[in-house]
This record gives structure tokens, sequence and C-alpha cells, in this order.
């Protein structure tokens, strides 16, 4: 193991790998409680958008996406500020018409478009060290804010009526988580790409969910779970030269599937009254 | 312990709001003193939740204004109807009832020892104690209620606000629900919200009939020509209790303290 992270690249997938898993298990709680793992697949592929947008411009296509995730994301807390029900029709045609405009530019793109497939499907192995550098300040502000206003944003996802009426800055909070929910994502997509961010939003906390019934321990589980997940994943992914994103994503399934099971195994069925 | 004199605690004039272009409460003014009981009654929908998130400040009127006396309106504590929050995010019953401190001075600091010892007091008042490690998914009707109730009281309030607070519960927890009201209201003011107010009738000074427009009197004063305008439908609402809980019969109640 210690040859193989000789390489830059290598060393690079670690890093982008560690900082996805820490930045997951922090947000990815507050997503579940709040509701807005739909959002957040809006926002990641309202990316694509972005990426196509920047292959056209000739830009970095990290860029692109980082500029439409964050203006989705202020949009959709904008809409949700105003009106609750209206949000979830929108995120929906955010979703699609961020597809068809990264599909668009990119056809009107002259030749070929190399690294495409790496951000809908992720590829880890292959993240340039500037990406990485631009990762890292990604990572140091969402892992900052949250744990600054961890208690706003607990506040807000556990009752968020009770925290206006404590005077609460509940609208930018909430904003706030927005926006957070929006780096995050730019972040997850180098490493398991669009079609994927999801997953490793939702996995680790599932598996934390299974293991623990605090919200400070689940954050704490979910960013070991993610760190687990995409270490494996990502060795996997080297050894048998398989698509780093899909085993990254189902070496997580398994281990979602497999603490289900040995919890069922542990913990039988309570027995019937005597 | 200044004395108010005329000045009511939380004075709501001529406040109107809605959703879409329909008022829900339209050119309603209320005033609440120190001390006082209101009961807010009307049917479903008549915007007795409405009301109560107007005075909390957790939306802005579209007219009319809403005045506190002296610091009192950072100092509201408001007991929810279950469905408003999420009830399943996993948190203990003692860091439900802490997060009754948080306010916009303090949430970006950690809990103080005095967060904590007021915490422990007041679940220890109100018999939680013990179930403080228990998450709130896992607990019964009547106690997430009184944790509700604990998480505003740690606050310290100047005014209570109870949303539909016997709904959920069985005949005891009702009883000492209201013993608990009863022993509160020698403290702060209190405002509850019921389309029932039958369990209320020991208590209350003043009811509030609210469906859209306001009706407000002192105890013992509301007549059944206010009710039907109030509901519409006069006979199947006073046969659910009315009658026995404020029609005229209970005026020697009035000489408690």
């Amino acid at each position: 193991m210690s040859g193989i992270l000789s390489y830059e690249f290598m060393q690079n997938a670690v890093l982008v790998g560690i900082m996805a898993s820490v930045i997951c298990g922090l947000i990815g709680p507050f997503i579940v409680a709040r509701r807005m793992v739909f959002i957040s697949g809006g926002l990641s592929h309202a990316a694509f958008g972005g990426l196509g947008l920047a292959y056209w411009l000739g830009v970095r296509p990290l860029l692109g996406a980082t500029a439409f995730v964050l203006a989705s994301a202020v949009l959709i807390a904008r809409l949700e500020e105003k009106k609750m029900s209206l949000s979830d029709l929108f995120i929906g045609i955010l979703w699609a018409v961020g597809v068809a405009i990264g599909i668009l530019f990119i056809h009107l793109t002259p030749g070929y478009t190399p690294d495409l497939m790496a951000f809908l499907f992720g590829n880890i192995l292959t993240v340039p060290s500037a990406d990485v550098a631009v990762t890292l300040l990604l990572f140091l502000a969402t892992a900052a804010a949250v744990l600054v206003f961890y208690k706003g944003f607990v506040a807000v996802a556990l009752d968020e009526e009770y925290a206006r009426a404590r005077r609460l800055p509940v609208a930018s909070l909430k904003m706030g988580l927005m926006v957070l929910t929006a780096l995050s994502i730019v972040t997850l997509i180098q490493a398991v790409g669009i079609l994927l961010v999801i997953a490793l939003l939702t996995i680790p906390v599932a598996v934390a969910s299974e293991l623990s019934l605090n919200f400070r321990r689940i954050i704490l589980l979910s960013i070991g779970c993610g760190i687990v997940i995409c270490l494996s994943g990502l060795s996997l992914s080297y050894y048998f030269e398989l698509p780093s994103g899909a085993a990254i994503i189902l070496v997580g399934g398994a281990l979602l599937g497999a603490v289900k099971g040995a919890k069922r195994l542990r913990v039988p069925p309570a027995a019937p009254a005597p | 312990m200044r004395e108010h004199g005329m000045e009511p605690l939380i004075a709501v004039e001529r406040v109107t709001y809605g959703y879409e272009n329909r008022p829900v409460v339209e050119d309603v003014s209320l005033a609440i003193g120190s001390g006082d009981f209101v009961l807010v009654i009307g049917p479903n929908g008549g915007g007795k939740t409405t009301l109560l998130k107007l005075i909390l400040g957790i939306i802005a009127p579209w007219s009319g204004t809403i005045r506190y006396h002296g610091d009192s309106g950072g100092r509201l504590g408001y007991v929810p109807q279950f469905a408003r929050f999420n009830r399943n995010f996993p948190i203990s019953v003692f860091d439900m009832a802490l997060s009754g401190r948080l306010d916009n001075r303090n949430y970006l600091r950690r809990y103080t020892a005095e967060d904590m010892e007021k915490t422990r007091a007041v679940l220890a008042d109100l018999d939680l104690y013990e179930k403080r490690r228990e998450l709130i998914s896992d607990l019964s009707g009547g106690q997430l209620q009184r944790v509700l109730i604990a998480r505003a009281l740690v606050s310290d309030p100047a005014a209570l606000f109870l949303d539909e607070p016997t709904t959920a519960m069985d005949a005891a927890s009702r009883t000492n629900l209201l013993d608990l009201l009863a022993g509160l209201q020698e403290k702060m003011s209190i405002v509850a919200v019921t389309h029932d107010p039958t369990p209320y009738a020991r208590s209350y000074r003043h009811i509030a009939c609210l469906n859209t427009r306001l009706y407000y009197h002192e105890r013992g004063e509301l007549d059944s020509y206010t009710l039907e305008k109030v509901y519409g439908c006069p006979v199947e609402i006073l046969g659910h209790g009315i009658p026995h809980t404020i029609l005229a019969g209970h005026e020697e109640q009035e000489k408690r303290p």
C-alpha cells in the first residue's frame, strides 16, 4: 500500500477522498434531517449545466460547476423562504434544465471533451493538483462553517418555527446550510461524479444512524464511515481497474447491508411475553 | 418586580395576516396582561395557530402592530403541536430542553454552566430528569408534551403559548398539565389555543373567540350569540362542552387568586 502512495495522483485521490468523507459526515446528517436529499440531487445535476458552459467558454470545468451549483442553491433557498410548496416542483425542473443546458453546450463545443465522463461518473484517480487545492479551500470553509454555526443549524433542522420564535436568524441559517450543501456537492462531484453524489451524502448517514441515535455521534460516525468507504473503494478501483465512483458507492451499499445484517443477528427479535 | 400598571405585557393591535390573498386573521386586537390566562378558541382553520405565530414573531403581519412590554418580546415560550417540528430528529430529552436556551445572542457560543443548571432544574420540576437521556422519538405523547413545555420554560419566559396542548393526551396527563399550568400562572402569562375549552374551565381569565375576526371577553361574558357568530353552527358546538365551560354558572371561581 505504501508503494502506491508514492504516486502523486494517488496522494491526490486519498486527500480528496478524505476531504469528501469529512464534508459528507458534517453536512449529510443535516441534509437527511431537513429532508434535503432531493435538493442535493437537483443541485448536483445543475452542476452539469455549469460544466457544459465551462467547456464551451474554455474555462476550468470546476469553476463552471461551482458557479451553477451555488447560483441554484441561492435560488432554491430564496424560493423556499417565500413559499415552501413551490420548491419541490422547482427542484425537479432545475434538475432537468441543468442537464439540458450541459448537453446543449457540450454539443456546441467543437472537439472531444476528455474529462466529461469523469465528471458524470467520477474519477478520483485523475483529480488534477489544481483542483485538489480548490477542494482543500472548500473543505476548510465548510468544516469551519459547520463548527461555528452548529447549534444554529441543529435548531433549524429540529424545529424551524421555534428557532424563529427565539429570534435566531433562521433565513440566513437556512441559506448558509444550502450554500454549504452546494459547496460540498462540488467537492463530492470530483470523487464520485454528478450522478452518484447523493449516495455519498446519504449512505454514511444511514450507516451511522444504524450505530447511534445521537446527532453529534452520527456526524462523527458518518465521517469515519465515509473515509472507510472512500479509501476501500479507491483501493478496489486501483487494483481491479474499476470506475472509482461506482466502486466507492457499492462498497458503501455493501457496508450498509452488512451493518444492518449484523444488527439483526446481534439483537434477536423480542421474545414473546411469558 | 415592577408594577406594569395599565401597560399590557403584549398588545396586538389591528393585525391582519393571511395566505395567498385570503386573510386568515383579520383586524385582530388583543391585550395580554401579566399573569393573564387567555384561552383562544375557535373552529379549525379559524386562524388560531396563525395568531400564535404572529405574536411569537414567527411570521410578520400584513398590517397592524404587536407591541411587547419591556424585553418580553424576546422572552416568549412556545409549545407547538407535534406536527410542527421534526419529531424523529435524533436528540435526547436533555438536549431538546437545553435548546430552549438558545437565542440570537448566544447561538454561536457554547452552552454555559447556567444553561445546564437551569435545564436540569426544569427537567426535575417536570419529572423528566430520569428520562433526560432518552430520545424524544421514544416518548409517549404526554411525555413529549412535557419536554416541549420544559424547552419553553428553560428560557424563563414572560409568557407561555400553547397550541392545542391537550389534543394527544389521556385524561390523567391532561389533569397533570392543567395542574402544571395553574402553578406556572403565578410566574407568567399563559395563552392556550384550543378547539375544546372544557379542560380549562377552572383556569382561564379571558376567552378570545377567533374565526378570522376575534371576539374578546372577560370570563363569564361569553354568550351563545357570539359563539354562533364565531362558529356559524351553534348547535353542534354548544353540545361540545361549551355551555359547561363558558356560559354562566361559574362566577364563584373568578374569586380564585
